[in-house]
């Protein structure tokens, strides 16, 4: 479970472009439960996701994780936290461009110091989970949309994380694809896996996936949603 | 094994030091060979009770620096060249300014 | 442990080879610069401890007369004074001088041994002065003598080539030669040498002598030998000047690739810093790039420059060396090197590098990943 208790994000503080992106939210969030953050541009679901994922902390309010106090956590830390549970999906993707696939996903499981043989194997064994196994090896630039978006799932899973986060994921994608991705995620969540996606495509707030909606508008939350 | 950058890399490096290895043997090799060379030149100067080396030939005072008198930069007139780079290589010795003993 | 860091070095290795240009041009440039600096080093070193070594048999001392600060003759009547002096075992004047040559441009060294004196008609000629006028034993050389007139002297010897880092501008000739070549009266020799005892004394019998004769200064073993740990040294004159450009020049160099990070690394750093890497996983992958560089330059310059001075006898420097000099010694010089030049090199080029990159890539490291998200 993770727990948000009046979060406040505030951007340039006290500089005349000052901007508040997330105004004292509180929020409950259920794990092994798919839920979504809904919501036009600039209504602070990013924001939201982003301090839910460990990735920025706020400015004012708690944040704690699974019964654990971690608003003040050192970088460390949180990195720590962030590389074991959470696996993300970024709305442009963010592979990197230049390197293999399986370069790609192995990536976040670099710090680890784990063997490189395993590590391999484990990546490749991922692609393959997702029909990638021929294009393993082939640079990130030659591979279609739908094949970068697998990849960047594949990638999401390296580290085995029990938590998901993607952000605007089928922003670039046809409906056929946001269908595959939506199967995709919840192929994941009755593995076990926590899932949450920040979107305003009513292909995924809609898909029947979906266990909870949490609407947002100008960084405050106007609709908690209940469990459907 | 080469697969992955960091052998080839590491190959790389152990290729350049065992070069520098090499580099090494071979100084020590002809340092050894040059020693009769060394011989016969410092015999030559002791024979020819010589006093500098054959470096720079354009002027005295290049030639021979240990022999320099102040005159000799400045040659015989305060219009002659200055001999580069030899003259800028080679600092006046401080027994040629007349630091006297 | 390892196995972290041949990841990470698997990473930094791929992401400098993505940006292939820019890397080489800085991998070539730092290359240079070392194999510079080391050439210079290796130069002067070298020659400075074969001049220290084959200069300990120079003479112990020669005494020269001073007129009004210049050079003058000295009368063969000083001998009798300078003998009084305990400590000096023989005194005997020295006979040698300079000769141009119009035919080549070149100075020539004209000494008179006191072994092996040639016989009178008769000249040694060094190596240079025989490759330069292509002079082969038994030729009939014509030079032209203080009075005008012009004297044939025959070549019975040629100076090893082996020797010409002392011997190859020189040309011996017999002492009544050389008195009529330059019109020497008997009276006088261009100076007096001496043979001392004990090398300790010397200072104190040199002190003797400028007592005894004012008019003259003497040059002591000592003082010949430390003129040439002067000459080339790297750590002043012209040599520090050049030198320190170019490493300087370098470290700007290195010091705008490090900080100009374009939009596409910061991003790239910022989706590590997304995906789980600490900075501290960016800060050793940034390290590990400076090393790979440096390491792989450095080695690299020490091998060129160890070729370039001791296989190819310095040519790059010839030119510069050169100046007007029309004899030029062969220049393969005895390949003394020390760890402790090595160490020099090092300080002066991997250190400074490692300082000018080490604040763009903390800079680096600290980026929020926060900053991907809002893409």
């Amino acid at each position: 479970m993770i727990e948000l208790k009046n979060v406040r994000k505030v951007f340039n503080s006290g500089k005349p472009n000052e901007f508040v992106a997330l105004q004292g939210a509180s929020l409950t969030i259920a794990e092994q439960k798919l839920t979504i953050l809904k919501g036009p541009s600039g209504s602070g679901k990013t924001t939201l996701l982003s301090i839910l994922g460990c990735m920025a902390r706020p400015t004012n309010g708690r944040i704690i994780f699974r019964d654990r106090e971690i608003t003040s956590l050192p970088e460390r830390f949180l990195a720590e936290i962030r590389r074991s549970t959470f696996g993300f999906i970024f709305q442009q993707f963010n592979l990197i461009k230049g390197i293999t696939a399986l370069e790609n996903v192995m990536l976040p499981a670099y710090p680890g110091g784990e063997k490189r043989l395993m590590l391999e194997q484990r990546a490749m064994a991922l692609l393959k989970a997702y029909n990638l196994g021929a294009k393993a090896l082939s640079k990130i630039e030659w591979l279609s949309g739908g094949e970068a978006q697998r990849v960047a799932i594949a990638r999401a899973m390296i580290n085995n994380p029990t938590i998901i986060i993607a952000d605007e994921p089928t922003a670039h994608l046809d409906s056929r694809l946001s269908r595959e991705f939506m199967e995709a995620m919840l192929h994941l969540k009755n593995d076990g896996r926590t899932i949450l996606i920040a979107s305003h495509d009513p292909l995924v707030y809609d898909s029947d996936s979906v266990d909870r909606v949490i609407e947002m508008r100008d960084g405050a939350i106007i609709a908690p949603g209940a469990a459907s | 094994m080469l697969k992955r950058h960091s052998s080839r890399f590491f190959l790389f490096i152990a290729l350049q030091l065992a070069l520098v290895c090499i580099m090494a043997v071979h100084a020590v090799e002809r340092k050894a060979a040059a020693r009769p060379l060394l011989l016969e030149k410092q015999a030559l100067i002791k024979t020819l009770e010589l006093t500098d080396l054959c470096l720079f030939t354009e002027a005295r005072y290049t030639r021979h620096p240990a022999m320099a008198d102040l005159h000799a930069p400045f040659q015989d007139g305060p219009l002659s060249f200055e001999h580069f780079p030899s003259g800028s290589l080679m600092p006046p010795q401080p027994h040629t300014v007349g630091n006297k003993p | 442990m390892i196995e972290k860091q041949r990841n990470i070095i698997d990473f930094t290795l791929s992401s400098l080879l993505r940006r292939k240009g820019k890397n080489s041009a800085l991998v070539i440039v730092y290359t240079l610069v070392v194999a510079l600096l080391a050439s210079v080093i290796f130069f002067t070193h070298a020659l400075r401890t074969e001049a220290s070594l084959v200069l300990q048999d120079a003479p112990a001392m020669i005494v020269q007369k001073l007129v009004a600060g210049r050079f003058d003759l000295i009368p063969l009547a000083y001998e009798e004074k300078i003998n009084n002096i305990r400590g000096v075992n023989a005194v005997r004047g020295r006979l040698w001088g300079y000769y141009f040559d119009p035919g080549i441009g070149a100075n020539y060294t004209v000494i008179v041994p006191e072994a092996e004196q040639p016989a009178d008609g008769t000249i040694v000629v060094g190596e240079g002065i025989a490759r330069n006028r292509k002079i082969s034993i038994g030729d009939l050389i014509p030079l032209r003598e203080q009075n005008g007139e012009t004297g044939i002297f025959k070549v019975t010897r040629i100076l090893s080539a082996s020797s010409s880092l002392v011997s190859s501008d020189l040309l011996l000739m017999s002492e009544r030669d050389f008195r009529l070549f330059f019109n020497i009266p008997r009276t006088h020799a261009t100076d007096l040498v001496l043979a001392v005892g004990n090398p300790r004394e010397i200072g104190t019998i040199a002190q003797k002598i400028v007592t005894a004769l004012p008019d003259t200064r003497p040059v002591t073993r000592e003082e010949i030998g430390r003129t040439y740990d002067s000459v080339f040294s790297w750590r002043s004159g012209i040599l520090i000047v050049i030198l320190f450009s170019a490493v300087v020049s370098f470290l700007i160099f290195a010091w705008d690739k490090a900080s100009g990070l374009s939009a596409e690394e910061k991003n790239e750093i910022g989706i590590l810093k997304a995906l789980g890497w600490e900075t501290s996983d960016v800060l050793l992958m940034k390290f590990w790039e400076g090393l790979a560089i440096s390491l792989s330059s450095f080695l690299a310059g020490l091998l060129l420059a160890y070729l370039h001075v001791f296989v190819f006898s310095s040519s790059f420097f010839q030119p510069v060396l050169k100046g007007w000099s029309v004899l030029y010694p062969d220049f393969t010089l005895v390949p003394f090197i020390n760890a402790s030049q090595i160490a020099t090199l090092f300080f002066f080029t991997v250190v400074p590098y490692t300082v000018a990159t080490i604040i763009p890539a903390w800079r680096a490291a600290i980026i929020d990943p926060d900053a991907v998200m809002r893409a």
